[in-house]
């Protein structure tokens, strides 16, 4: 690790990692778009487990075997979104959360 | 080289068996179930039923072995048991509306059955998290099976959409709750509930790390737990999920979500309540207000249930202000949960596809037609209200009784002019059922055995747990003690 | 772990080593390359060297998603073994069992695809 890199800088990449990924979320109508944004997330959540393991000496492993955890579930989850969209996709040939306006309330 | 001996590896195994029968038991119905027709699914739900069953006698076997496992990342204690017996009666009388609702839609019941009970894993995972990542894996193992539940009904558009919200917010709201874990993490240096613990006792926490972290996780289970302003995803999946999974949804999955909700805030992050218990008041407030106020005007019966089971949310979140124990929210809960399956066990007599049978109109002249039904859902009604002797008003009672001692007296005071108000929704469907002439298009047919043995337990036991409530409450009571630890440590985070 | 800029010397010299290799295979291509002979052939799209079939915009079978869908998830499953593969000797007999076990499941997973017929083509 060179000097010079701390955890802050890590902090602040996830961190800004984390509100792209948010400013994506909500600002996005495409639902792949959003799955983008939700994985950014997940992402900038991991790179603080990883620093937060490897900058604080008596944290163990726990950072990053919840890194590889999230790995794991991140893709779970882009499955069963990625099904569900397709899902959307043959009733309404469209991936536009906006169209989705049966339920209302 | 060791040789493998199951005594020698550190850990009992006898209370992680319920949690293993599920897990087999899913595996075994996804693999036998997968040739079989889809009408003929009714079998697999039996067979659900069994390995619930199985897991609740392992459950019965744990009671009072207050064990960990996998160096305390499992927490065996009266607690879990608690939640996992709550969690699996309710995932039984949800797969006992599902029997016959399963094969008249065409769903695939492998699936169906399977993912149900790899939810309830999830769900039970999360109930005995003693480590934050067990709490997230417990989350997801739940989530993603009810996502895919959630869109079962693949004919309809309507499911379709509502696994999409239910999808998007909550895979949203993940990223928060993981976040805000990441943050402990780096506050605190350890994911183990025990350590963090210590941690903010010692006060060797990093502080803006643990208020931000605190605060997201707050944000993360507030999704979970249908908390308003986290709530815009409930009525739509409510309504559009199929009703026994949403029945499942609303009482499991909010089950689970407070088993863990509690747990990690009331006891482990009490130390630090100072930082969270005034955004509890302020949600419950919010919560209580929010889900009342929009359900009076809602005409369709699932999203009316399901605005219900938002300010419910809000009353259990009342009873999590108050300082010391939260005893009174886990028998509000089970209150709640079974008030709840009974009436979507009642909706589901009544729904027709395409959504026919859904308006609360539809219900007129119930009492002429099924005065037993119309009689069972009063008594949900009467007990989501709070009217004694019901186990809905037992449970108010404690929860505002606990609030108040802890001195949130405005909060009681909102709550209850909130129930007063839900009183007038759900005293709507009961005059629509008994004062109110039928609509005769809407014939309810005779329903199925399943069903109907869903709506004599839910109504059996809010009537049974409202009565008698002693033995529920100090059940609740020995959960919390238990789960709380040694007296010695609960005077550090008391207060 | 040396101070100041001299620790990042090596990705400098990756970074303009880089430069070099790939602006020098670009120019080459230019210099001995044949020029000034754009035919229909040549601006089509390239497939391998086979007659492209339709266009880069096509749709593809579904089949092709249900498969990436499948590869995706026990593709990812396979982080779990390496902490187990390096840690092997330490973890002696149980943590042998124990990824026995993690198998298991996947394997019920890949079982329940194929008896589903998810991995039959036609």
């Amino acid at each position: 690790m060179p000097a010079g890199l701390t955890l802050n800088h890590f902090v602040i990449l996830s961190l800004a990692l984390f509100l792209l990924g948010s400013i994506c979320v909500l600002t996005r109508r495409n639902a792949i778009g959003i799955l983008l944004g939700i994985e950014l997330i997940l992402n900038a959540a991991n790179i603080n487990y990883v620093a937060f393991a490897f900058f604080n000496p008596a944290a163990h492993y726990d950072g990053q075997v919840f890194a590889i955890f999230v790995i794991m579930l991140a893709a779970a989850e882009a499955v069963i979104g990625l099904a569900i969209v397709l899902a959307i996709y043959n009733h309404l040939r469209t991936i536009d959360v906006a169209a989705n306006e049966t339920l209302k309330g | 080289m060791n040789t493998l001996n199951l005594a020698n590896l550190g850990f009992a195994w006898l209370p992680l068996l319920p949690l293993i029968a599920v897990a087999v038991g899913a595996a075994i119905i996804l693999l036998v179930g997968v040739r079989l027709e889809d009408e003929d699914s009714a079998g697999l739900g039996i067979l659900a039923l069994g390995v619930l069953l199985v897991s609740f006698v392992c459950t019965l076997f744990t009671i009072g072995v207050n064990a960990e496992a996998f160096g305390g990342a499992l927490l065996t204690d009266d607690y879990t048991a608690f939640f996992e017996i709550v969690i699996q009666a309710a995932a039984a009388i949800s797969v006992a509306l599902s029997l016959d609702y399963a094969a008249d839609n065409g769903l695939a019941g492998a699936e169906y059955y399977s993912l149900v009970l790899f939810a309830v894993l999830g769900m039970m995972l999360m109930a005995a998290a003693g480590d934050l990542i067990i709490v997230f894996l417990g989350l997801e193992t739940m989530s993603i099976a009810v996502y895919a539940l959630a869109g079962f009904v693949r004919r309809e558009a309507r499911s379709s959409e509502a696994a999409l919200k239910y999808f998007l917010l909550g895979a949203f709201s993940t990223g928060f709750l993981l976040y805000g874990i990441a943050l402990i993490y780096g506050a605190t240096g350890t994911v183990h509930l025990d350590g963090i613990r210590a941690a903010i006792v010692a006060r060797a926490a990093s502080q803006p790390y643990l208020e931000l972290g605190v605060g997201l996780m707050v944000i993360g289970f507030g999704f979970k737990v249908a908390a308003a302003p986290f709530h815009a995803w409930t009525p739509d999946a409510y309504e559009g999920a199929p009703t026994p999974i949403t029945a499942f949804m609303a009482t499991g999955v909010k089950l689970a979500a407070f088993a863990s909700f509690v747990r990690v805030f009331m006891i482990y992050l009490g130390p630090a309540a100072a930082q969270w218990s005034g955004v509890l008041w302020v949600l419950a407030a919010l919560t209580m207000t929010v889900g009342n106020v929009v359900a009076l005007v809602q005409d369709n019966i699932k999203r009316m249930l399901a605005y219900s089971a938002i300010a419910h949310a809000g009353y259990a979140l009342v009873g999590m202000t108050a300082a010391g124990s939260a005893a009174a929210v886990l028998y509000y809960l089970v209150a709640y949960a079974f008030a709840t399956l009974g009436a979507f066990a009642v909706v589901i007599v009544l729904e027709r596809r395409a959504t026919a049978g859904l308006r609360i109109a539809d219900y007129r002249g119930l009492a002429q037609t099924r005065p037993g039904l119309a009689a069972a859902m009063t008594l949900f009604m009467l007990s989501l209200t709070g009217v004694p002797p019901l186990a809905g008003f037992v449970g108010k009672l404690y929860v505002f009784a606990a609030a108040v001692d802890s001195g949130h007296v405005p909060l009681v005071v909102i709550a209850v002019i909130n129930s007063a108000i839900s009183a007038y929704y759900y005293i709507g469907v009961i005059v629509a059922m008994y004062m109110q002439e039928g609509t005769p298009e809407i014939e309810p047919s005779g329903a199925s055995p399943g069903v109907l043995i869903g709506v004599a337990i839910a109504a059996l036991a809010v009537v049974l747990i409202g009565i008698a409530p002693t033995p529920y409450m100090n059940a609740a009571r020995d959960a919390f003690a238990a789960a709380a630890g040694p007296p010695a440590q609960a005077t550090a985070f008391a207060r | 772990m040396s101070s100041g800029v001299a620790v990042w010397f090596p990705i400098g010299v990756m970074i303009v080593g880089s430069a070099v290799v790939v602006g020098t295979m670009v120019s080459i291509n230019r210099l001995l390359g044949p020029r000034g002979r754009d035919s229909a052939v040549k601006s089509e799209a390239f497939e391998c060297g086979n007659p492209p079939s339709g266009g880069a915009w096509g749709r593809f079978s579904v089949r092709f998603y249900l498969t990436a869908i499948l590869f995706l998830l026990f593709d990812v499953e396979l982080v779990f073994l390496y902490p187990w593969a390096v840690a092997l000797r330490d973890l002696g007999m149980f943590g042998f069992v124990e990824a026995l076990v993690f198998i298991a499941v996947l394997a019920v997973g890949l079982i329940y695809a194929w008896r589903r017929g998810a991995l039959d083509w036609t």
